[in-house]
């Protein structure tokens, strides 16, 4: 099958599916690090996970509106402020829903579950009474469009550049607040002993919700970059909440490290994958790859070694 | 009082007075009263209702009673629906009927997807036993493989929810990515004879629907035996404190595949009834969605109760249907909502509901009905008919329902 290609044209496929996974990598991690931490840390399934996502989405593609009919001339630097933005619109939805309803139901996981599911029915009915059903895309500005010529043959996309910087600072981030910061020495403590926590004076109400909404504007900003690569609806969160939690899950769920390397893992399979396959059979490949391993491995890649 | 039980005769112990009046009722109502009051379009659509009844059984069971939660039931529906439609598309596609296609003799979507052999997995199909054989031997194995995978390295709670979450992702896109053998999106459709028998017919319709009625109260039973066997009572235990039950010396994990695999059969019998009675399956009965919303039929009902969980299921698909024919936007936010009030204020569904509000009452007045000597006090009701002991099973939900990770 590769008969027909040069060996530097070779060179260029690989490298250009490689930075394809690469990008997908970075959706992925940005997507999982807010589900690593809601579900990670505080063991909280959140279904809607998704629509806080696409929460993020719409306040940039509202946001791309609002500078383009009103400020034209700032619209090149409108990104930065979008995602800002959306941060703040899923962090304060995702500490409302802490507070109205997760807040009751930590020691019933299960139900948890049903309760978020039955919020992102409700969010996604939502957008789509207010957005309408169609997809929606924003216009990027002049510099996020095109691409960098590396060699003749490489080409890298510029928005792809872009998330994967995202993501990179992102993560970084989170590692700093989760094992630099005072306040994640207090998100670990109560993770691992709630009642404990609470004793030695840490505000554990306080945390939960502080936890929650930073994980729900992680997700925020994830929607934030996904536009960058594809347009928006109503339903496009609920078409990755699975892959984003079989990431969290595959990684060990109370690791960062071990999210960041299954999503890398999973992404460049499946990247990898499509060039030799159809997408749906490399998908279903690579789910069933990471089903299986969780079967035999149900840990995950990586654990936090705890005594219990 | 376990001696006062053995002391009676079996089936008394196995169904007690209020089960039995709960399973009357039922039986009234989906023998008699639906059939004589509904026309057979509704009637088909009861009964289409009714197979997700089966899979909300087997979730009182798994969930309910024994604690797994289960978000790939939809799995094990679409196994048991598209293995009947294998059956049913072979028949309708004879030679004769299938002239017109370049290679006759094979299912149409085979043929449009170029392919022009029987792949050979579909070749026993044209075998009813084995049919009905796969029926029940191939969800089995699935969820026993699953079961094994699962519970034997102790994984359970959310991480099984998750998993099974995942499979039912990855049936439904290879479905649909395989077109060429399984039908794709549009799924197998046209289907026509059973044995030379037209199931599109009214009266095949009312045929199949009490069918189902039979076979879903054939699943009320064996779940009623299981509730009432000391493997139901292990299951509570286990639900509610796991390593005391380990401790004891029981193989938990043991009880937690066979009660699984139970599940999986009803839901593959109710998949079956559902190609049957609506003539097609497709891979949007198998999905995330899907699974998810059988597991809502379960919880509206009551996850505790089995027969709440039939009524789960006609009312949420009842309420579907007219809401979605008559507003179509509100029917996310009646689904949302619905899901949200029954974890948050009604975490026993209508069983628990009924237990609350309508019990006292129901046997207030079956009290006054039938014995006039006992005293209208309810304090010193001497019956042994009635939900004073539901009560306490269902007014606050038991500690274990609540399975921590």
């Amino acid at each position: 099958m590769f008969a027909e290609y040069s060996s530097s044209e070779l060179l260029s496929i690989f490298a250009m599916q490689g930075v394809a996974g690469l990008i997908l990598f970075s959706v992925f991690v940005l997507m999982a690090l807010g589900l690593a931490i809601i579900f990670g840390q505080m063991g909280v399934i959140n279904m809607a996970h998704g629509e806080f996502m696409i929460l993020g989405a719409y306040v940039t593609y509202l946001t791309s509106n609002l500078f383009s009919t009103y400020l034209p001339d700032f619209f090149s630097i409108y990104f930065i402020l979008a995602m800002i933005l959306a941060f703040i619109a899923a962090a304060a939805l995702g500490a409302l829903v802490e507070w109205a309803m997760i807040r009751h139901l930590y020691h019933r996981p299960l139900d948890t579950l049903l309760a978020t599911w039955g919020l992102s029915l409700i969010l996604q009915q939502t957008y789509r009474t207010i957005f309408g059903p169609r997809e929606v895309g924003v216009t990027l500005p002049d510099w996020l469009m095109g691409s960098y010529q590396l060699t003749e043959t490489i080409e890298l996309p510029i928005n792809g550049l872009f998330v994967m910087c995202l993501a990179l600072g992102i993560s970084l981030a989170v590692a700093l607040l989760m094992y630099r910061s005072r306040w994640g020495t207090q998100v670990r403590a109560v993770v691992q002993n709630r009642a404990m926590a609470g004793a030695v004076g840490i505000n554990t109400g306080k945390v939960d919700r502080v936890t929650f909404a930073l994980g729900c504007g992680i997700a925020g900003v994830a929607g934030s970059a996904f536009t960058m690569i594809g347009s928006t609806g109503p339903t496009s969160g609920q078409l990755y909440i699975v892959d984003t939690f079989l990431v969290v899950v595959f990684g060990g769920a109370s690791s960062l490290l071990g999210t960041i390397a299954s999503a890398f893992s999973i992404s460049q399979a499946q990247s990898t994958m499509e060039f030799f396959m159809s997408g749906s059979m490399s998908k279903v490949l690579t789910l069933l790859f990471v089903v299986l391993i969780l079967m035999l491995r149900p840990q995950g890649l990586f654990t936090l070694k705890v005594r219990r | 009082m376990s001696l006062l039980l053995k002391s009676r005769a079996g089936i008394a112990s196995l169904l007690p007075k209020k089960d039995l009046y709960g399973f009357l009722v039922l039986a009234l109502i989906l023998v008699v009263v639906l059939p004589l009051s509904l026309d057979i379009f509704r009637l088909n659509l009861v009964g289409k209702y009714l197979t997700y009844a089966f899979v909300a059984v087997g979730l009182v069971l798994c969930w309910g009673y024994g604690g797994i939660l289960s978000l790939g039931q939809g799995v094990f529906f679409g196994l048991g629906g598209y293995i009947m439609a294998m059956f049913l598309k072979l028949e309708a596609s004879d030679p004769e009927s299938t002239k017109i296609q370049s290679t006759p003799g094979i299912p149409d979507f085979m043929d449009w997807n170029q392919i022009t052999e029987l792949p050979f997995f579909w070749q026993p199909f044209y075998s009813f036993t084995f049919t009905l054989i796969a029926l029940i031997i191939v969800p089995t194995i699935i969820a026993y493989i699953v079961g094994v995978a699962m519970f034997k390295r102790r994984v359970g709670g959310v991480y099984f929810a998750i998993i099974t979450q995942a499979i039912a992702a990855i049936l439904t896109i290879l479905i649909i990515g395989q077109q060429g053998y399984t039908g794709g999106v549009n799924g197998m459709t046209d289907l026509r004879t059973l044995h030379g028998w037209d199931i599109r017919t009214d009266s095949a319709k009312y045929v199949f629907y009490f069918v189902c009625v039979f076979m879903l109260f054939v699943c009320l039973f064996i779940a009623q035996f299981i509730r009432k066997s000391k493997l139901g009572r292990l299951l509570v235990a286990m639900r509610d404190k796991e390593d005391r039950v380990r401790f004891s010396g029981y193989d938990v994990s043991n009880f937690k595949i066979f009660v699984f695999c139970i599940g999986a059969i009803f839901a593959a019998i109710g998949g079956a009834m559902f190609t049957l009675q609506v003539g097609f399956m497709s891979p949007t009965l198998v999905g995330i969605v899907p699974s998810i919303e059988m597991v809502i039929f379960c919880a509206v009902g009551g996850r505790l109760s089995i027969v709440g969980a039939v009524y789960g299921a006609l009312l949420v698909n009842f309420a579907k249907t007219s809401f979605s024919e008559s507003f179509p936007e509100l029917w996310l936010f009646a689904m949302g909502g619905l899901f949200i009030a029954v974890v948050m204020a009604f975490p026993n569904g209508l069983a628990g509901v009924y237990a609350t509000y309508a019990a006292p009452k129901v046997d207030a007045f079956f009290t006054k009905l039938f014995s006039k000597t006992v005293a209208k006090n309810s304090s010193s009701m001497p019956l042994p008919s009635k939900p004073t002991s539901t009560k306490t099973e269902s007014v606050s939900l038991p500690q274990g329902v609540i399975h921590e990770q």
